[in-house]
């Protein structure tokens, strides 16, 4: 199997990281994050791809017969539920920081407490 | 039975939420005190159980066969369990503690409460690592909403922004490690993994996995430089939370590295110098910057916060050492500094409660009329300071003789150092607030208000919320006074970090693990003089801060020109700032995984 998957886990990885560090918004690095997060999906994914596999249900089919692993689709499917959820999270806060604080700009909020 | 103490409080929770609109609020609180009670207590009969042989529990009857691992287990250990009890004794404090204060809407915060439990006891308990993550990630997600609960606190919702994203990141990394490790054994239970590893030498991609785990576990823990985001957020969640935040939640990032270690890692990246270094290195640089930091703080709850990172950073330093001694010692030093530091947060919350302020140079003098309060934070500052009789001595005993015993005795000096700094902090923090010691102005709109006039508007401090604080000051002496229990730890440590007998306990129920006999009694005469010295050097630091004018003018002036610099730095990096802790964490991730490459070889 190629090694493409792989490399484009780590480039998403990078550049979902990247945005992080530079987001000058909320919403942006929460959107940022949530691409870091696909990397894990590619990476579970490819880990367990098979070339020429079916779908891992195993009725009315011979034994033997290659299908992709089951358990890395799962894993992938937690994560996804997982990030989901702190999506949500993070973006309920970004809007309780709005409300309250009337800026999105990670930099400016709470500085008046130092 | 393993299952019930993470399935119960879940349970519970859902039931709270769901009856959020009619249930009165008084059947709340008590619903959830009384689960947390209960899940204590089944994870104290689990710790029991465990003693003798690891209690594994295989979801749905999926038993290995033939030594595969087929379906999901818990596998309780003593440590695990010790853990997860802690989490319970701490959350069953908190929860004692809040029941006459915080008197919002709280129904939804009782529910996020025990999902957060739920969540720590499934993490100690997991024998999975993909349990495990899906643990972390559950209390985590519990624990961000819970320190971002004060939404109109501007610093506490960007304290939980920081918490949630930092910790994400460190949870992607896990994933990716978790996903390496699959992608090359096909086994995600830990003893199974650690059976797959065994059989190969440490390649680029083992290198890697380790890396990334770690660096995971290592955010949860607030390894320096892994830590920016404690502060803000440990300091700024409401007291309830922040007891349990201080007192275990770093401490599961720790237990976790370890765990990992030795089920997973421990046969192809065995316990050598370099690694042995890497890990020294992160743990020493744990140690002195969470001091440092504690001391410069005036917030009497960033301090506690700081205090986490460096204890965190002692107790990285017993595993470091990668020997069964060591863990042992950080084992035992790690509950009691948990339950220490748990009853400071609340004293914390009560001087909040009742004075209406947290910063040490505003509540200069004012808490005259509580003295027994500031009795309950020199008995804490002293358990920082590892005195006897508190658990944590015990603890820093065995930590000591491992040190030594491995060929590094200048952890000791570590171990006073750091020890006094955080002790230090408190006792000069307590000597101004409580006896209105030390230099004022500086945030002078301080004492206006009278101490009776304080005291007139709070006129008792209810049982609630002292006898809490005092409990958890208590179980910390217990641990350090409970005859057989250095043995006892001992013991576990050994089968903690005996990865064969882990794997064969798991896979092939072979309990009846061989007990390894008698231990040489501890000397503890030498050590206790150390901890006198900390607490001592922790007392001089204090009063120096209080009284600088009694201090000779030159000594002054050159601890000025030396300590400025040091502190103005230290406080510009540790600026909250949210891309900083990110670019920390992967600066972090660098130089850790270029060490470990030039180590493992």
């Amino acid at each position: 199997m190629s090694h493409l998957p792989y490399v484009v886990a780590a480039w998403l990885l990078l550049v979902g990281l990247y945005g992080v560090v530079t987001s000058r918004n909320l919403v942006h690095a929460i959107i940022c994050l949530s691409v870091a997060q696909s990397s894990t999906y590619i990476l579970l994914l490819s880990v367990g791809f098979e070339r020429g596999g079916t779908a891992p249900i195993f009725l009315d089919v011979p034994v033997g017969t290659k299908a992709v692993d089951p358990v890395v689709g799962a894993l992938a499917l937690t994560d996804i539920v997982v990030g989901a959820t702190v999506s949500a999270l993070l973006l309920a806060l970004a809007v309780q920081a709005y409300k309250h604080h009337g800026s999105l700009d990670p930099e400016r909020l709470g500085r008046e407490q130092d | 039975m393993a299952a019930l103490p993470v399935a119960l409080p879940v349970l519970v929770a859902a039931i709270l939420v769901g009856l959020a609109p009619v249930c009165p609020r008084r059947a709340a609180d008590a619903a959830t005190l009384a689960t947390a009670a209960v899940v204590t207590l089944l994870c104290l009969a689990l710790l029991v159980r465990s003693l003798d042989e690891p209690v594994v529990y295989w979801f749905g009857g999926w038993t290995p066969r033939d030594g595969i691992a087929l379906g999901v287990a818990f596998a309780v250990d003593p440590v695990g369990a010790a853990l997860a009890t802690l989490a319970g004794v701490l959350a069953t404090a908190a929860l004692t503690f809040s029941w006459r204060i915080f008197e919002a809407v709280r129904t939804l915060h009782h529910g996020l409460m025990l999902v957060f439990l739920a969540g720590i006891v499934g993490f100690c308990l997991s024998g999975d690592l993909f349990s495990m993550f899906v643990f972390y990630e559950l209390f985590s997600v519990a624990a961000y909403a819970l320190a971002g609960y004060r939404t109109t606190d501007p610093g506490s919702v960007r304290g939980a922004l920081n918490f949630a994203i930092t910790n994400s990141v460190g949870a992607i990394l896990l994933l990716g490690g978790i996903a390496l490790l699959y992608g090359r054994t096909g086994a995600l239970n830990l003893a199974q993994l650690g059976q797959s590893l065994a059989t190969g030498p440490a390649d680029r991609l083992v290198v890697v996995a380790f890396l990334l785990l770690m660096v995971g576990f290592f955010v949860k823990a607030a390894v320096v430089p892994f830590h920016f985001w404690l502060a803000d957020a440990y300091a700024l969640a409401p007291t309830v939370v922040g007891v349990l935040f201080a007192g275990v939640v770093s401490e599961l990032g720790l237990y976790a590295v370890a765990r990992v270690y030795w089920t997973v890692f421990s046969s192809p990246l065995a316990e050598t110098d370099g690694l042995r270094g890497v890990m020294l290195l992160g743990a020493v640089t744990t140690a002195l910057v969470g001091g440092v930091m504690c001391l410069l703080q005036h917030h009497l709850a960033r301090m506690l916060a700081y205090a986490t990172v460096s204890h965190v950073g002692l107790t990285l330093a017993g595993f470091a050492l990668l020997g069964p001694a060591g863990a042992g010692g950080a084992v035992l030093y790690l509950v009691a500094d948990g339950m220490i530091k748990g009853s400071l947060f609340i004293s914390v919350g009560i001087i909040d409660h009742h004075l209406h302020d947290v910063d040490e140079r505003r509540l200069a003098g004012r808490g005259r009329h509580l003295p027994w309060l500031a009795a309950l934070m020199v008995a804490g500052a002293l358990g920082l300071a590892g005195m006897p009789p508190f658990g944590t001595f015990l603890g820093k005993a065995l930590m000591e003789e491992a040190a030594v015993e491995t060929g590094l005795p200048w952890l000791i000096g570590l171990f006073v150092v750091v020890a006094a700094l955080t002790s230090a902090a408190l006792l000069r923090a307590t000597g101004r607030v409580f006896c209105g010691l030390g230099p004022r102005g500086g945030a002078g709109t301080a004492a206006t208000r009278s101490p009776d006039e304080a005291a007139a508007r709070h006129p008792h401090v209810h049982a609630t919320q002292v006898v809490p604080a005092v409990g958890l000051l208590a179980g910390a002496v217990a641990v350090g006074l409970a005859p057989g229990l250095a043995d006892e730890v001992q013991d576990a440590a050994g089968r903690f970090t005996d990865r064969p007998a882990y794997a064969a306990a798991v896979l092939r129920g072979a309990g009846d693990l061989a007990r390894a006999g008698a231990h040489p009694p501890l000397h503890l005469g030498g050590p206790a003089l150390l901890a006198t010295l900390s607490a001592l050097l922790g007392l001089g630091l204090a009063l120096a801060a209080l009284l600088p004018e009694r201090l000779p003018p030159r000594l002054r002036g050159g601890v000025a020109r030396a300590w400025g610099p040091v502190a103005a730095t230290l406080r510009g990096l540790h600026n909250g700032s949210i891309g900083d802790s990110v670019t920390w964490l992967v600066v972090g991730m660098s130089t850790f995984g270029g060490l470990l490459v030039l180590v493992v070889r």
